[in-house]
């Protein structure tokens, strides 16, 4: 038998492949396993119903925040469309389940492909443009989006939207939030999976040749262009596929909740948790799902208690403690909280002797 | 005939709001390279300050806009040195998330204040700058928009190119390390570019007041409408943001009066990706040149 792997006193790499690894030790693998068996064995069982809601927004949305990553984080691309590509695989999971009739287990895949090819046209000005030029031209792709939702009646349904029957999957009925816990959180483990390791891969180190420094990928015969259309596509990919699992969860969907605000919050996540870092995703959803959750609740809770009128302007401080979180982790933690949360263990493993 | 010369009117009219709008973003694209995503929020302090100061606290009109002024110009060197001065040689995303921060902050803060309403200044505008033009009457307000952008135009032209401060901006937002080696103090013409756009905002914010109403949500929803406006004209050219304006506010109004009006909104956002297309950096835009 192997023997544990432990941390090293020292850089004692010897081959690339030890500075790819994903696990520096066995404890590594360890925790995972243990995380995986509380994700699926634990939480789904004690959890109450809305904390099986919670945790299903955060699955659904954190798919995405991760795609978003691989575009911004590892790609250098900035887009603030991501709310409507979302929006676009919300659309085309309804479409394909109600009006051609697939069934659950194609309607996600192919709800991705669809958003995924939505997403390469809308990243055609990748070609010429960067930077704020890029910013901006995919802010207008989210206005453009909202507009077809919005307009095109005959196959969206316009402001009334599309209800989506309930889903289910080899005969289990898909109904009720803890089926579904399972079938978000399976998926989110496998794309996050898929995430990890493609950065390990030759698409994802031409992913970061190109962030850092884009002419010289191109000197390194890295094909800029098509690498920047793949990361597109493989964004809206996560994107199309966690937007099919919000209509399945969300029963009926309308233009509404796809906006700009959308796009805004998947790259507050991705800031927030920490650019560049698979993990860091799935802490900013986690926090800026959390934030919402609470500060809905003391809104909710001074409503009850009698005080309406604070309660009604209250509500815009809501909007001011989400820009104020955001502000703050840019001033004093660019990282993120996947920073924050590397000093917190290696500050525990290195202790008493931390230097 | 009548239809299409009300039209232009109202195109124009608009046009000329939406390049009032955008000369505080080109302010600042110009003298530091940033792309201000918290536009509109700008526009709407200087609006709400405006009301506030000259409404309900009873001053007279003069002293209200002066004190508007003088108020929103200190708050942008505040806002400089809380916020953006920590970000000085930071990454693109990190100063655009910035400004969208700041400007979800300053929106909550403003909805708190003074809610989602409506509100109005009284009139103070005399009644003899109303212009006709055949059949068609242009509305003071409107006149006074179109006096106020060629003002504009004027002295930020001249101030741009002949000043000293100007041409520091202009240095600093072209090269920061060339313009810090020869001498020009980086910070403090951050501090300056932003609160000079923080009072250009706050005046396009007054007229834009004027003309809709005042309520935060419009006034942060024009914030957006600026970029199809300033791409056309090029991002730090203060001719090209009115020009790309008033062809914006033409091609809106034409959309809505000759297509639809569910296009209307959308379109701007239409030109403004072919013109990413096919000119990047606009009518009148410096083109950037990259070297390797």
């Amino acid at each position: 038998m192997r023997r544990l792997h432990f941390h090293p006193c020292g850089n004692y790499r010897e081959s690339y492949e030890e500075e790819l690894a994903i696990f520096e030790t066995d404890f590594g693998r360890l925790w995972v396993l243990i995380g995986l068996v509380l994700l699926f064995g634990v939480i789904p069982w004690v959890s109450s119903q809305y904390m099986l809601y919670v945790l299903n927004t955060i699955g659904i949305y954190a798919i995405s925040a991760v795609g978003l990553n691989i575009l911004i984080g590892y790609t250098g691309q900035i887009s603030l469309g991501h709310g409507a590509f979302f929006g676009v695989g919300a659309y085309a999971g309804a479409i394909l389940a109600q009006r051609v009739g697939l069934p659950f287990i194609l309607v996600v895949p192919a709800a991705g492909l669809v958003t995924a090819a939505v997403g390469i046209v809308f990243g055609l000005p990748s070609a010429r443009l960067k930077h704020l030029y890029l910013l901006i031209a995919t802010l207008a792709g989210q206005f453009i989006i909202e507009y077809v939702l919005l307009e095109w009646e005959s196959l969206t349904g316009g402001p009334n939207g599309i209800i989506v029957g309930g889903a289910s999957l080899f005969g289990i009925d898909l109904g009720n939030d803890r089926a579904f816990y399972f079938v978000i959180f399976i998926l989110f483990a496998f794309l996050t999976w898929t995430g990890v390791n493609l950065i390990r891969t030759r698409y994802g180190r031409a992913f970061i040749a190109i962030r850092d420094n884009d002419r010289a990928a191109e000197g390194m015969g890295i094909p800029v262009f098509p690498y920047k259309l793949l990361s597109f596509g493989i964004s809206s990919f996560y994107a199309g596929v966690a937007g099919s699992l919000y209509a399945y969860y969300m029963m009926s969907i309308t233009p509404e909740p796809f906006n700009l605000w959308l796009s805004i919050e998947f790259i507050a996540m991705i800031i927030i948790g920490g650019l560049g870092n698979v993990p860091g995703s799935v802490f900013g959803t986690v926090f800026i799902v959390a934030l919402n959750e609470v500060l809905s609740h003391v809104t909710e809770y001074l409503m009850n208690v009698g005080a309406t009128g604070m309660a009604i302007t209250m509500a815009p401080l809501r909007e001011f403690v989400f820009g104020l979180a955001i502000v703050l982790f840019i001033i004093f933690e660019p990282k993120g909280i996947a920073e924050v949360w590397r000093i917190i263990r290696s500050s525990f493993r290195l202790w008493p002797f931390s230097y | 005939m009548e239809f299409f010369l009300q039209l232009l009117i109202n195109g124009v009219s608009l046009g000329f709001l939406y390049a009032l709008s955008a000369l505080g973003f080109v302010m600042i694209f110009k003298s530091s390279s940033v792309l201000n995503l918290a536009h509109g929020e700008l526009l709407a302090i200087g609006a709400f300050l405006f009301l506030l100061l000259s409404a309900w606290a009873g001053l007279p009109i003069v002293v209200a806009f002066v004190l508007t002024l003088v108020g929103t110009f200190s708050l942008g060197f505040v806002v400089e040195r809380l916020f953006l001065r920590p970000l000085i040689g930071e990454n693109l995303i990190e100063v655009i998330m910035m400004t969208l921060g700041l400007g979800i902050m300053f929106k909550g803060l403003l909805l708190f204040i003074f809610g989602g309403d409506i509100h109005s200044y009284p009139r103070f505008l005399p009644e003899s700058l109303t212009l006709q033009l055949g059949n068609v009457q242009i509305p003071s307000v409107n006149v006074a928009a179109f006096i106020v952008g060629i003002l504009f135009l004027i002295v930020f032209g001249f101030f741009f190119k002949y000043s000293n401060q100007g041409i520091y901006m202009r240095s600093v937002a072209d090269n920061q390390p060339a313009a810090l080696s020869l001498g020009v103090h980086v910070r403090r013409v951050f501090a300056l570019s932003w609160a000079i756009a923080f009072l250009v905002a706050a005046m396009s914010g007054i007229v834009l007041g004027i003309i809709n109403g005042i309520n935060v949500h419009e006034l942060s929803a024009i914030g957006l409408k600026v970029f199809p406006v300033v791409i056309l004209g090029g991002l730090d050219s203060i001719g090209g943001a009115i020009l790309g304006g008033v062809i914006i506010g033409l091609l809106e109004t034409f959309t809505g009066g000759y297509i639809s009006t569910s296009l209307r909104e959308v379109v701007p956002y239409i030109a403004l990706v072919i013109i990413l297309m096919v000119k990047p950096y606009g009518l009148f835009g410096l083109v950037e040149i990259e070297r390797v």
